[in-house]
C-alpha cells in the first residue's frame, strides 16, 4: 500500500470491516489514511463496498470491526449529526418543501448559528456554487445540475473537515458531468476541504482525484495517484478496471540481470525489465496506446506481435484497431488519428506488426 | 394510454359498467334525496314535491346548528387524535424490517374483518364501570394498597376508602374513543403510504447536517408526509362526521350528533324530507370545509416560497 499521504491524516480508517446480516461482507479489513486537503476517490465496480465505506465514515453504517478516526478523534461513539463531515447524496436529497435558501441555511439553523451570521454565510455558499440569487427558488424549479449545486452548498456551508460525495455525477448527462468534474476540482482548491468521492467511473476518478483507492469485493486492491494507478497497476484487476488493456497469460522462467524472462504463449519467449517478486507474475499486459503499428518488424529490441487487421473502429480522434495474431490471440491498438489520412491507411486483412518498448510492458499478479 | 383513447370500443367496454353503476346507484338516489329535501310530508308514506324551503329553514334553527357544531367538533377531535396516534404507528411500520411490514399492516387492517356493530359492542365491555379498563385499575388499586400495607401505611387509606370505577362509558369521551378506534386504520394507511415512499436519504441528509432525530422528524419527515396527512385527515373526518353508531351505543344523553338526528328522521321520526335537507346541509358543509382546506394550503405554499 502507498504511504504518500500527508503526515497527519484527517481520516484514518483502521482494519475496518462491515458484515451485513446474512454474512455478506461489504467491506473487508480496509485500512486507509487520507490526508488533509486531499481529493480522494474510492473507485470500484458496483457492489465493491465503496459506498458502504463512505457511509461508515458519515456514520450511517456501524462498522462490524475496526476503528475510524477523523482529525485524530475516535468516531465509534459519535452519531452522524455530531461528526465533522458532510455528505452530498447520490439523489442530492435537497428538501423539496424548503426554498434553496432554507435548504442551505438548515444546517446552520440546526447548529444554532447566530441569526445575523446565517444570511451572509448562505449567500456566500450559494455564490461559491454559482447559484447567487437563486435563494428564493423551490427545488422543483431547478434543473438536476442546479439541485446538485444546492446539495454542495448545503454541505459546504457547514465548513466540514471532510466532504463526502456519493456518486455525485451519475445522474447528470455527459456534457454536464464533464463541466461538473472541473467545477468540483476548482471548488476543492478554493475551499481547501478534504473531498472523498465514491465513483464507479474510472475517468471521473482519474481526472479529479489526486489519490485513488481501487476496491473490489470489499477489499482495497491498490491506493495510488492516478498516473501511477494507470501506468503501474499492481494487479490484473486494477489494470483491467482502469482503462483498456491487452492481457496475456505468462509464465516466469527466471531472472537474467535486470530483466525477467517469461514464456508467453501469445508472444513467445520475452525478456522484460523487472525488479519484483517473479513468483507473483501471472500476466503480461500492454496498454493499447503504447503500441505502434508497423509494416516490417523493427530491429531496435522492441517487442513484437505479428498479425492481420481484423477490424478498425473509428472514434474520431482515435481509431481502435483489432489485430488478430497467431493461435487466436488478439491485440487492440489505439491509433491516434494525427492526420486526416491516418484512418484510411488501414484495412481489414492487412498484415503488420504491433510493437512496443519492453519497458512499457506490465507484469501483473492475479 | 393514448392508444386506449383511440380505441372507442375498448373505452366503452371498460368505461360503461362503472358509469352505469355510478348513475344508477349514486347519482339517481342522490337526486331523489335532493328532491325530497324540497318536499312536504303528506302522510305516513306520501311525499309531495312542493319546492318548499321549510325543511332547510327548520335545519337552521339554533338547536340543530348546535348539533352541527358539536358534530364537527367531535369529528375534528377524532381526526386530531387519530392523527397523533396514527402518525407514530405509520412511521414505525414504514421503518420496520421488510419481512415484518405486511404482518404489521395486517394487524392494522384486521379489525375491518369483524363487524362494526360487534366491535362497538366490544368497546362497551371494555369501558363500562365493570369493564376491563376498570378491572385493570382496580387491580392496580389493590396492589397499591398491598404495597402501602407492607410499608406500614395500611391503616391510613391513602388511596381512598374503596375503589371508585371511572365513568368511561355513555359520554362524549366514549364516542370519540369509539370513533378513533374505528377510523384509525383510515388514518394509518395513507400516512404509511406517504412515509414508505419517503426517500430515506432525506432523513440521512437532515442528520448529516447536524439535526437530531426529533428535529429531523418534525422538520423533514412530517412536512414531507403532508400529502398523506391531508388524505388521512379527509378520509377520517368525513366518515367520522357521518357515523351515528358510536354516539348511539357509546354516547350519553348529550352525545347526539347530526348523524343521529338524520338517522332518526329516516327511521323512527319518519320525516324523510327533513332528513334529506339535513343530509344536504351536512354535505354542503363538508364541501365547504374541503374547499377551505384547499384555499388555506394554497396560501401556505405561497408563503413558503417567499
Amino acid at each position: 500500500m502507498n504511504d504518500s499521504a500527508a503526515p497527519k491524516p484527517i481520516v484514518s480508517i483502521q482494519n475496518m470491516s462491515k458484515r451485513f446480516a446474512g454474512a455478506v461482507t461489504a467491506v473487508d479489513q480496509v485500512s486507509l489514511d487520507i490526508g488533509a486537503g486531499e481529493f480522494f476517490a474510492l473507485l470500484g465496480p458496483s457492489g465493491c463496498g465503496k459506498t458502504t465505506l463512505l457511509r461508515m465514515i458519515a456514520g450511517f453504517e456501524t462498522p462490524t470491526e475496526g476503528a475510524l478516526l477523523i482529525d485524530g478523534q475516535d468516531m465509534s461513539q459519535v452519531p452522524p449529526n455530531r461528526r465533522p463531515v458532510n455528505m452530498v447524496f447520490q439523489s442530492y436529497a435537497v428538501f423539496p418543501h424548503m426554498s434553496v435558501f432554507d435548504n442551505v441555511a438548515y444546517g446552520l439553523k440546526v447548529a444554532r448559528t447566530k441569526g445575523s451570521e446565517i444570511r451572509p454565510r448562505v449567500e456566500e455558499a450559494l455564490e461559491l456554487v454559482k447559484l447567487g440569487g437563486y435563494g428564493a427558488r423551490k427545488p422543483d424549479q431547478l434543473s438536476g445540475g442546479q439541485r446538485q449545486r444546492v446539495a454542495l452548498a448545503r454541505a459546504l456551508v457547514k465548513r466540514p473537515k471532510v466532504l463526502l460525495l456519493d456518486e455525485p455525477l451519475s445522474a447528470l448527462d455527459a456534457k454536464l458531468r464533464e463541466a461538473m468534474q472541473m467545477e468540483l476540482v476548482r471548488l476543492q482548491h478554493s475551499v481547501g476541504i478534504t473531498f472523498i468521492i465514491v465513483t464507479h467511473d474510472q475517468s471521473e476518478a482519474l481526472s479529479m482525484a489526486n489519490r485513488i483507492a481501487v476496491m473490489e469485493g470489499g477489499k482495497v486492491r491498490q491506493v495510488a495517484p492516478p498516473s501511477e494507478l494507470y501506468e503501474r497497476p499492481s494487479s490484473r484487476f486494477v489494470a483491467d478496471f482502469i482503462g483498456k488493456i491487452n492481457l496475456f497469460e505468462a509464465k516466469p522462467l527466471g531472472q537474467s540481470g535486470a530483466a525477467l524472462e517469461l514464456e508467453v504463449p501469445a508472444l513467445g519467449r520475452i525478456a522484460v525489465p523487472f525488479s519484483g517478486d517473479p513468483a507473483k507474475v501471472a500476466w503480461v499486459a500492454v496498454r493499447p496506446e503504447k503500441l505502434r503499428l508497423l509494416r516490417q518488424p523493427p530491429e531496435d529490441g522492441s517487442l513484437v506481435f505479428p498479425g492481420t487487421v481484423a477490424e478498425v473502429a473509428y472514434y474520431g480522434e482515435t481509431s481502435h484497431v483489432l489485430v488478430s495474431g497467431p493461435n487466436g490471440h488478439g491485440m487492440t491498438v489505439n491509433l491516434h488519428n494525427g492526420t486526416q489520412e491516418t484512418p484510411s491507411t488501414l484495412a481489414p486483412g492487412d498484415s503488420l506488426c504491433c510493437s512496443w518498448a519492453p519497458e512499457d510492458t506490465l507484469l501483473l499478479a492475479d | 394510454m393514448e392508444s386506449w383513447r383511440r380505441n372507442p370500443l375498448f373505452f366503452w367496454i371498460v368505461g360503461l359498467p362503472p358509469t352505469l353503476w355510478l348513475v344508477l346507484f349514486f347519482l339517481v338516489p342522490l337526486g331523489l334525496i335532493w328532491l325530497f329535501s324540497f318536499s312536504d310530508k303528506r302522510g305516513i308514506i306520501d311525499i309531495e314535491l312542493t319546492w318548499t324551503l321549510a325543511n332547510y329553514a327548520r335545519s337552521l334553527e339554533w338547536l340543530y346548528l348546535e348539533i352541527f357544531l358539536k358534530s364537527f367538533w367531535m369529528a375534528g377531535a377524532t381526526t386530531v387524535i387519530a392523527l397523533l396516534v396514527g402518525f407514530p404507528i405509520a412511521f414505525a411500520i414504514s421503518f420496520a424490517p421488510p419481512k415484518a411490514k405486511p404482518w404489521l399492516l395486517l394487524l392494522i387492517i384486521l379489525p375491518f374483518w369483524t363487524n362494526l356493530l360487534i366491535r362497538t359492542y366490544a368497546l362497551i365491555a371494555v369501558l363500562r364501570s365493570r369493564g376491563f379498563v376498570n378491572f385493570g385499575l382496580e387491580w392496580l388499586w389493590d396492589q397499591g394498597n398491598w404495597v402501602l400495607s407492607l410499608a406500614g401505611l395500611g391503616g391510613y387509606q391513602l388511596l381512598g376508602e374503596r375503589f371508585e370505577p371511572l365513568e368511561l362509558l355513555y359520554n362524549n369521551f366514549a364516542v370519540v374513543f369509539g370513533l378513533v378506534y374505528v377510523f384509525l386504520p383510515f388514518m394509518v394507511l395513507p400516512l404509511y403510504a406517504a412515509l414508505d415512499r419517503l426517500d430515506r436519504s432525506y432523513i440521512e441528509a437532515s442528520l448529516d447536517l447536524g439535526a437530531g432525530q426529533l428535529r429531523s422528524f418534525f422538520s423533514v419527515v412530517v412536512p414531507m408526509a403532508k400529502a398523506g396527512v391531508v388524505s388521512g385527515v379527509i378520509i377520517t373526518f368525513i366518515p367520522a362526521l357521518g357515523s351515528f353508531l358510536q354516539s348511539d351505543l357509546l354516547g350519553g344523553p348529550d352525545s347526539q350528533i347530526i348523524a343521529n338526528v338524520i338517522e332518526r328522521q329516516f327511521k323512527s321520526a319518519n320525516d324523510w324530507p327533513y332528513g334529506a335537507a339535513l343530509s344536504f346541509i351536512l354535505m354542503y358543509l363538508t364541501f365547504f370545509a374541503l374547499a377551505l382546506r384547499a384555499v388555506l394550503s394554497r396560501g401556505n405554499r405561497d408563503a413558503e416560497g417567499l
